[in-house]
């Protein structure tokens, strides 16, 4: 597939035109919740399930490439029953130079596959989001906490946590 | 048999002849704030301030505390110049018990006097948690002249110390020398 990479191909009012959303629907189409668009970025919503698939195809379609994770992170949103937490992928495709953002929602104590496996700097970034929102990725190597000590009680990110008064010495 | 008994001291001229009284401890304090060796390390933008005030401009030199030790063996003046984190926290801690006494400490700065603008999680509210502080400087950061300000305030804090005590004291098993309290 030859992809046209002109910014206007993809950002405009039809995000189904965006060739990671074509070959998403083309391959792994029962991964792809929801389509979203906001301002010309263009981003998928997918399962939690299918995560890993989706992750490798994005990286590995020759006409896509996204072969660099540029940040893993998490989004806390308490009022959404059932679906707490957005974890965001950020992606870069250093031969196309262009970007891509992968969500996948979850509950209050459900997991995610990790993304170790397929790009290595996923290992720290997952380390951070266990850290500050204590959400748990299956499989991850080294589950530790790294910023925060680790007999540190909470999950500082998480709305519910205290901005104040939480004083340790 | 001299013909004048009175005169003890016989040198070449009585320019020679000088006697100095003072104390003991006054002798002590003299020595010891005079070559304040403060620790090699900085936290945050504060460390900036810092060695601006041991640089060309402000020399810190003149005063005769230029000697930054890398080794918390050989410092006797610990200035916490900027943020401590909890997690930080156990490190200068460890430095601070690794300088051999006597020590000081100087909190430089909003962030090491109580957390400053970091009134959150990760950030110790002021080091007088961990350390015992001598002098607080505040600025954010302070200006090289407030940091060579707080330490001729340090200076004169150690010039007030009595070293030693009058009264006789009774030695416990375990006892190293008078606390910090006692002297100050």
């Amino acid at each position: 597939m030859t992809v046209n990479w002109n910014r206007q191909n993809f950002t405009g009012d039809d995000p189904e035109k965006h060739p990671a959303i074509l070959a998403l629907r083309r391959d792994l189409a029962s991964a792809v919740l929801e389509v979203e668009s906001c301002r010309g970025e263009i981003w998928v919503v997918i399962s939690p399930a299918e995560a890993i698939a989706v992750l490798t195809l994005l990286r590995d379609d020759p006409a896509l490439g996204f072969d660099f994770l540029s940040d893993l992170t998490a989004v806390h949103w308490p009022q959404r029953q059932g679906a707490e937490f957005d974890i965001v992928y950020q992606l870069y495709s250093i031969s196309h130079k262009t970007r891509f953002r992968v969500k996948v929602r979850l509950a209050e104590g459900q997991s995610v596959p990790t993304a170790s496996g397929v790009w290595k700097t996923a290992d720290w970034l997952e380390r951070e989001v266990y850290d500050m929102f204590g959400i748990r990725f299956e499989g991850h190597p080294d589950p530790r906490r790294i910023l925060n000590p680790d007999d540190f009680e909470g999950y500082p990110l998480r709305k519910e946590f205290p901005l104040q008064g939480r004083v340790r010495w | 048999m001299s013909k004048n008994p009175t005169k003890i001291y016989k040198g070449p001229g009585p320019k020679e002849a000088n006697i100095l009284l003072t104390s003991a401890s006054a002798v002590m304090n003299w020595s010891q704030r005079s070559s304040l060796w403060p620790l090699t390390f900085g936290l945050a933008c504060c460390a900036i301030e810092m060695i601006s005030a041991a640089a060309a401009r402000y020399d810190m030199a003149r005063f005769g505390w230029e000697v930054f030790r890398a080794s918390p063996r050989q410092a006797d003046l610990m200035i916490v110049a900027g943020t401590v984190t909890n997690k930080m926290a156990p490190v200068v801690k460890k430095l601070y018990d690794q300088m051999a006494e006597p020590k000081w400490v100087i909190a430089m700065g909003s962030c090491a006097t109580c957390g400053g603008v970091f009134q959150t999680y990760s950030v110790v509210p002021g080091v007088h948690n961990i350390l015992p502080v001598d002098v607080y400087i505040p600025g954010c950061p302070p200006r090289p002249e407030a940091l060579i300000h707080g330490i001729m305030t340090l200076q004169m804090k150690i010039d007030g110390q009595v070293n030693f005590a009058a009264t006789p004291r009774k030695i416990e098993p375990g006892y190293h020398g008078p606390s910090r309290e006692e002297t100050v």
